[in-house]
């Protein structure tokens, strides 16, 4: 399916559709959808360090909020073009120095499996405790205040430029930037995946000490994939807070950390798509209960996930993948069904 | 340090010491026994809590409406266990996800069942002279002692504990020698969640029941779990001791924010000098002793 034409052809019809919604649904749609597209990367990098490393962070959140709350820092502090394009890059370069020092910790320490798991929650759950109190006038930097559980207001738009030269990308700009960063973020993470680096990933996936055995550097190959998720949510926090012009501690609750586990877990964890696909639905689902005053979106999502996990372990996307193939070597009746090589299956999408 | 300090101190360790100790205990038997790091550990305490506060301001005396809330609680995992949780048996990230999925749902509910707000209960037993704090911390470092002291009675001396440990080491063997493994697991999830339940009835008058009550004890729980390691009793009581020592050496000084500070942060580096928590570093210990000698 991954390579297929037909693969190919339902992604570009799938990125048309969004692209085109701005157009059919209003410049609200485009407010909103910009937000889901945010969560989507964030998705995303879960996706990509559990189902293609089995490096399990229930602690994507971290990476995201902390990109946030430094973008907002610092372009609060210097509102200039040039001021703005360094605070965007200089976020998600803070968001993946974060992710490298955590893993490098966890990592070269030995901690392995669960216990990362648990670190990783337990980091952001500290990050909500200590953004949580900073509500008083000490903890501000620059004329950027914190502000406690009120969350830090007045972050300004999305901007790129040097000097007076540059755009300030507005509404219906910072949706397309959204879902660009998006695609260009998936095609990135397809071409690793299927390269060398991507199946020395997948088998540290598998054994680990036996990827270990074959020269591998597993270690590293583990903080590498690390590292680079945190800077994908980074850059979705990013995205997430300039749209809002807005970040407070609920992005690192235990609530918000559920959701790109909810994510992955019901889109499947080894399909990149899948995970995308389940987070713009979800949101979606729940911004709809939401705006229609039902407080039911938790419970639905919630229940979601543990028939999901029961049912179908993988998640939905994997399994209408086997279902495609199932049907399609059913088509074909030939006589010895070729066996899909196993590596090829483990990185398509 | 002067006297009242060293006093306070002393206050401030048994108060931190027995939190963790209650709040770590019931994970650490789920955990340690069956191998499943429950998520929505936090609203078994949540359970327990309400339980307690719902049956006290329907007149019941405090004592039997923690009783109820413990009973509850274990009644509740009882039927999770049942329904859910078996299905999970060897699939630890796939079991983390799932709890994880009921805590979300078992928050909202109580949400939408109960509102943000539940009634209170005052501390009982008035307050203590000379050191600032209530009577009522030192009933509860004593009830989390007890709790270690029953946890071991059951495990070492009861034929029970003896199943039980048995199934943990070896299921196989243990089912070929007519343990019922299957009603061991669900035995023992039900005195985990009870254990959770205990520690939610507990505080119940000391922290506001709200329904993200449960979030407030995960921090404490899951760090004391990781740096103990799978050992049940040595583990909690050795972490607690730890971690409790740090906190409240660093809250005596700066304040609870830092102390809490301070215990992550020594968290962290003992599990990067232990990553199979302080057990681990025993069972090493002993095994080179074994050699040696």
């Amino acid at each position: 399916m991954g390579n297929s034409s037909a693969f190919w052809l339902g992604l570009a019809v799938a990125v048309a559709v969004l692209a085109a919604l701005p157009a059919l649904f209003g410049l609200y749609a485009a407010e909103v959808g910009a937000v889901f597209l945010a969560y989507a990367l964030l998705g995303m990098s879960l996706a990509f360090i559990w189902g293609y490393c089995g490096i399990l962070s229930f602690g994507q959140v971290a990476f995201f909020g902390v990109a946030g709350y430094a973008f907002g820092i610092i372009a609060i502090n210097a509102t200039t073009l040039t001021g703005l394009t360094l605070a965007l890059l200089a976020s998600i370069a803070v968001s993946t120095a974060f992710a490298a020092a955590l893993g490098y910790f966890m990592f070269y320490g030995g901690v392995r499996d669960v216990y990362v798991t648990i670190l990783t929650l337990v980091v952001a759950l500290v990050l909500y405790t200590f953004m949580g109190q900073t509500a008083g006038g000490e903890w501000s930097v620059g004329d950027a205040r914190l502000g406690g559980f009120n969350g830090m207001s007045g972050v300004p738009d999305l901007a790129v430029g040097i000097g007076s030269t540059g755009v300030e990308i507005g509404l219906l700009g910072h949706y397309y930037v959204t879902l660009g960063a998006l695609v260009v973020t998936y095609l990135g993470l397809r071409a690793l995946v299927n390269s060398q680096f991507g199946y020395a990933m997948i088998a540290t996936r598998e054994d680990e000490d036996r990827t270990a055995m074959f020269g591998y550097d597993t270690t590293f190959i583990k903080l590498v994939v690390f590292t680079i998720g945190g800077a994908i949510a980074g850059l979705g926090g990013v995205l997430f807070t300039t749209q809002n012009n807005y970040v407070d501690p609920s992005v690192f609750g235990i609530t918000a950390a559920a959701l790109p586990v909810v994510w992955a877990s019901v889109g499947g964890r080894t399909s990149l798509i899948g995970t995308v696909g389940a987070a713009l639905a979800i949101q979606f689902v729940d911004y709809r209960l939401a705006l229609s005053g039902s407080e039911w979106a938790l419970v639905v999502i919630g229940s979601l996930l543990v028939f999901v996990v029961l049912v179908m372990p993988e998640g939905i996307a994997p399994r209408l993948h086997e279902y495609v193939l199932e049907s399609r070597e059913d088509a074909d009746s030939s006589p010895v069904p070729p066996d899909p090589p196993a590596a090829a299956e483990e990185v398509s999408d | 340090m002067t006297g009242a300090g060293l006093l306070n101190f002393g206050f401030e360790f048994v108060e931190i010491f027995a939190f963790i100790v209650l709040a770590t205990v019931g994970l650490a038997v789920i955990f340690g026994m069956m191998g499943i790091i429950n998520l929505a550990h936090g609203e078994f305490i949540l359970v327990g809590a309400y339980a307690t506060t719902f049956t006290f301001a329907a007149g019941l005396p405090l004592p039997l409406a923690m009783l109820t809330g413990v009973v509850l609680t274990a009644v509740y995992g009882l039927v999770l266990e049942r329904l859910i949780v078996r299905h999970l048996y060897g699939r630890l990230l796939d079991s983390m996800v799932v709890t994880w999925g009921i805590s979300l749902v078992m928050i909202q509910l109580t949400r939408i069942v109960f509102g943000n707000t539940a009634p209170g209960i005052g501390i009982p037993f008035g307050q203590l002279p000379i050191v600032d704090g209530p009577v009522y911390y030192l009933v509860l470092a004593a009830v989390a002692v007890g709790v270690l002291g029953g946890l071991y009675a059951l495990f070492m001396w009861t034929e029970f504990g003896i199943r039980a440990r048995a199934t943990m080491q070896d299921e196989a063997t243990a089912r070929s020698m007519g343990v019922d493994t299957d009603r061991m697991y669900m035995s023992t999830f039900a005195v985990g969640s009870g254990l959770a339940g205990l520690a939610g009835a507990l505080y119940a008058p000391v922290m506001t029941v709200t329904p993200e009550y449960g979030t407030g004890f995960l921090v404490e729980a899951f760090v004391a779990v990781v740096v103990g390691g799978a050992s049940v009793l040595v583990g909690t009581v050795l972490a607690s001791g730890l971690l409790g020592t740090v906190n409240a050496a660093v809250t005596n000084v700066a304040g609870t924010f830092m102390g809490q500070v301070a215990m992550l942060i020594a968290a962290i580096v003992a599990i990067r000098l232990m990553p199979d928590g302080i057990t681990g570093v025993l069972a090493d210990w002993r095994e080179n002793r074994g050699e040696s000698q």
